[in-house]
């Protein structure tokens, strides 16, 4: 790979409506060449019907070491998840 | 017999393409590259499988295998555009855009044949050619609008591979023949958008048309270059060593 590659992301939608859904990546050096690469490495197999790609440098993750700090204080608000409420007669789902 | 040539000459075009494709399975310049041209190259072997099909159902006899792996060098009909040595990198992706510029209007009008086999195989096809040249016209602006070295190089695989563009547009007595009953093509008539698709990409590739000098002919009547024989030889060597030979 020469130094102008990047390193993108691969997003694939498996049906209309459906959230996309993160399945690895690929090297490109422009956008058209990233979709193509998605395109011919993640669905080969009927897997996709749209494909998103991001540059790997755009996505921001969180560090672990704020794992603490971002994710333990709502392990004891059980009172956030919607199970409190008594489900109106008759309905199936909310 | 016009039909089964003509059907033939389709099949093999295909089949001398992928299998020459192929040879870049491993040895692609980037992983994803690799991955590009063995399906590039499996989307052909898939094409000529149908039309192979189709012409062992005309000749009732022969299967699509015997058309394949029984048949000699001058019993091929491919152009001889796809059986060329596969090159450098730059050399390929010449090849597969000239040739999938081609097939893009070829099927787009073979879609329309009376032949109702013929037409379903073009409209499958043709799905399939688009993202080739796709893929390969998006290559030829990368190299040609690239570093000085990769401008350099494509260049000089348009100069050489030039020579080979002259047998997309010929009509022989076949051509005429099919033509006239509606289930061929007019390969002429495709010449205007041929020259179309490729000035424009050129053009954003900033590369040079080439010159029309001499123009290589002959495949359509089973002359080929000797790229086809060595060709041959590797991938028909299983069946006909071992001709009982099973999956």
């Amino acid at each position: 790979m020469s130094e102008n590659t990047d390193v993108w992301e691969v997003f694939i939608q498996s049906k209309n409506g459906l959230a996309h859904k993160h399945v690895g990546n690929i090297h490109a050096t422009d956008k058209e060449m990233a979709l193509q690469n998605a395109r011919d490495l993640y669905t080969r197999r009927n897997e996709g019907s749209c494909i998103w790609v991001v540059k790997s440098e755009y996505i921001i993750s969180s560090e672990s070491e704020d794992g603490e700090a971002f994710f333990d204080p709502s392990n004891d608000k059980i009172y956030r998840h919607p199970t409190f409420y008594t489900m109106p007669e008759g309905s199936k789902n909310i | 017999m016009s039909l089964l040539n003509y059907t033939l000459r389709i099949a093999d075009g295909s089949l001398i393409s992928a299998q020459r494709l192929s040879g870049w399975c491993s040895k692609g310049p980037t992983l994803e590259e690799d991955i590009a041209l063995s399906n590039i190259s499996l989307d052909l072997f898939g094409q000529a499988n149908g039309f192979l099909g189709y012409a062992s159902e005309i000749d009732g006899s022969k299967s699509a295998d015997d058309f394949a792996f029984k048949r000699n060098e001058r019993e091929f009909y491919n152009l001889k555009i796809t059986e060329q040595e596969n090159g450098h990198f730059g050399d390929t992706i010449v090849r597969l855009f000239f040739c999938s510029a081609f097939n893009f209007l070829f099927y787009t009008k073979l879609s329309e044949s009376k032949d109702k086999t013929l037409s379903a195989l073009a409209s499958k096809s043709l799905k399939e050619v688009k993202y080739h040249l796709k893929h390969s016209e998006s290559w030829m602006i990368r190299l040609g609008d690239g570093t000085e070295e990769s401008k350099l190089k494509i260049q000089e695989s348009l100069n050489s591979i030039w020579q080979f563009t002259g047998e997309f547009f010929e009509m022989d007595e076949i051509d005429i023949q099919m033509n006239d009953l509606g289930i061929g093509v007019n390969n002429t008539s495709l010449r205007l958008g041929w020259d179309k698709i490729v000035n424009k990409t050129l053009e954003e590739a900033r590369l040079t048309r080439p010159e029309d000098t001499y123009m290589q002919t002959g495949s359509k009547k089973g002359l080929h270059t000797e790229c086809l024989g060595h060709l041959l030889s590797e991938m028909q060597y299983l069946p006909r060593a071992y001709p009982d030979a099973k999956w």
